[in-house]
């Protein structure tokens, strides 16, 4: 009896051992691929003319792989839609958490969930339909007498920035939320008992105490922002130039989308690289959040 | 005894050419019953995404005479067709390219089944109906980018094409001599997008293989010449290029079903496929 027990009591930690070691070895597999097929183009190129150029002529006679642009549209991109995106993420955030009332939450909340659950390509398509024409409009006004801009029917950085902090939203949201529901009542008590009004509580006393919270949303938009493909793929343009607002442009991840079906050569053996390059930016991301939720901790502790 | 000895020699070899000839005949008729009949297995094939109307379509009518038999194409790009071919995992790889030079010297042997059409597209609002190919060299370098430079409405020129790696790109940019010189406002990476953005943006210019062509869009003359079969198979239309289904090695080199399926292409009710989608034929 004993020893049948102790013979289910193994089997059942045996399948316990196989399922962690899928991930890891599936992660393990993963590192180890991007970096063996990544890296013979930063030889065969030379890694400063491949990271620094700025000429994208992949299949030109003397081709030039320069995917700095690229690069630098990736975390301008980014950047860009975090600045838009975040504050309106960590107001609605506070507007659930401290100014609605009930009600009103029970509306606003669902919503927030529904948009986390939309597939990226109907922003994408939404962007391609809407936002895209009425960008268009917005640069025939502003480039109206330019003689050396470049049309570009509204598929440009905007348009790209405006859907990615859109998407964003609902990571930004969710974990503000949570984290503010966590800061203690005593605090803001206290805050109230010493005279100050509701608008002074929630920006000089609450939102300080959820701050390690709302910075992990903040970085786990990021790295929505940075690995996202389709959407952009239909509303960025896709030109390799460098990130102006009213320019054409193309991320690491719409470089991969887009070229690597056509791709042979060198062309294909640079493209593993822009995929290292997104996959080192991903880490760096994920460094960051661990880092932080350990801060974090030690912070609360 | 002499003369009979040689004629017994005679006899046997009579006797034996007979028999060999019998045989190969026998051969014959039984080969010809198999590809009737007895045909079977499948046949792979990858490649270009612009053959995909021509491979399913191959697909589909060669199933239809032979049921046994299944084709199964994808449509992973020309390069990554080739590649797959060079590797060994398709029997077929599809390009809708001329083979570079590497590519042949790889063994891969180019065997055009078609010719395609490249059509210059404009939306319905734009009252541009003819280009030359310096004026279509000079939109896309950036040179010419109003419209009422071109004898249009004053209209800013939205110049949409395809991603670098592209079939269709490539030849576009071959055939214009404008290789590596064209400055894109979008580069999209497939035909239908580029089709569906070229309708719904004002001033916009693009190109798409002649067989999507739909009237969602205008298609703009070229020198003169209208973008049709006829003009492209006598030449006189600028833009067109070919596609080809490449095998490792010749023809006659391959496995009975594949010698089977170009044979089917090239007879006459392959040659009809052909043109039902609105492709030229070689020669």
């Amino acid at each position: 009896m004993g020893k049948q027990k102790s013979a289910v009591e193994f089997t059942a930690q045996v399948i316990f051992l196989l399922c962690a070691a899928t991930a890891i070895a599936a992660v393990c597999s993963i590192t180890f691929y991007m970096f063996f097929k990544g890296t013979p183009a930063l030889a065969r190129v030379g890694a400063g003319e491949l990271l620094f150029g700025t000429v994208w002529q992949p299949t030109a006679a003397e081709p030039s792989f320069g995917i700095f642009s690229i690069i630098l549209t990736s975390v301008v991109g980014t950047a860009l839609a975090i600045v838009l995106g975040v504050p309106v993420g960590i107001l609605t955030a506070v507007f659930l958490t401290e100014v609605a009332n009930k009600k009103l939450a029970k509306i606003v909340q669902p919503a927030v969930e529904l948009l986390a659950a939309i597939p990226s390509v109907i922003y994408g398509l939404l962007g391609l339909m809407l936002l895209n024409p009425f960008i268009y409009k917005l640069e025939k006004m502003i480039f109206a007498d330019s003689k050396t801009h470049q049309f570009t029917g509204g598929a440009n950085l905007i348009s790209a920035v405006i859907v990615l902090a859109i998407m964003i939203l609902p990571t930004v949201i969710t974990i503000s939320t949570s984290s503010l529901q966590a800061v203690p009542e005593q605090i803001k008590a206290a805050s109230f008992a010493l005279g100050a009004t509701k608008i002074q509580t929630i920006f000089k006393v609450v939102l300080p105490a959820a701050r390690s919270g709302i910075m992990t949303g903040v970085v786990l938009g990021i790295g929505r922002a940075i690995g996202e493909a389709m959407a952009i793929n239909l509303v960025a343009g896709g030109s390799v130039n460098l990130p102006l607002p009213f320019h054409s442009v193309r991320f690491l991840t719409t470089q991969l989308v887009s070229e690597m079906s056509y791709a042979e050569g060198l062309h294909r053996q640079v493209l593993f690289t822009v995929g290292l390059v997104l996959f080192l930016f991903i880490m760096a991301i994920n460094f960051v959040l661990a880092w932080m939720k350990k801060k974090g901790a030690q912070e609360n502790g | 005894m002499m003369k009979n000895r040689i004629t017994k020699t005679l006899a046997i070899l009579a006797a034996v050419s007979v028999t060999a000839a019998g045989f190969a005949g026998c051969s014959n008729r039984s080969d010809a019953s198999k590809a009737s009949k007895d045909l079977s297995g499948t046949i792979t094939m990858a490649g270009s995404t612009s053959m995909e109307k021509l491979a399913n379509a191959f697909a589909e009518a060669f199933n239809e005479k032979y049921p046994n038999v299944t084709i199964t194409p994808e449509f992973t790009g020309s390069s990554a067709g080739l590649e797959a071919l060079e590797a060994g995992t398709v029997q077929i790889g599809n390009a809708s390219r001329a083979l570079s030079e590497d590519e042949k010297a790889a063994g891969i042997v180019e065997n055009i089944v078609a010719i395609d059409g490249i059509a210059v597209i404009v939306d319905l609002e734009n009252d541009v109906t003819e280009l030359t190919s310096e004026e279509l060299a000079k939109v896309y370098t950036g040179e010419v980018t109003n419209w009422s430079e071109l004898g249009g409405a004053d209209e800013q020129i939205v110049v949409i094409g395809r991603e670098a790696a592209s079939g269709t790109r490539s030849a576009f940019e071959e055939l214009l001599n404008i290789e590596d010189q064209c400055r894109y406002a979008q580069e999209l990476d497939s035909t239908g997008a580029v089709l569906a953005k070229v309708a719904s943006t004002p001033g916009a210019i693009g190109y798409v293989s002649l067989d999507v062509l739909d009237d969602t869009v205008n298609a703009v003359k070229l020198n003169g010449v209208e973008a049709t079969e006829e003009n492209i198979a006598s030449g006189s239309y600028a833009l067109s290029r070919p596609f080809v289904m490449a095998t490792m090695g010749e023809i006659s080199e391959q496995e009975d079903l594949v010698q089977e399926f170009f044979a089917y292409v090239k007879s006459e009710e392959g040659q009809e496929v052909i043109r039902q989608i609105d492709l030229i034929l070689p020669e």
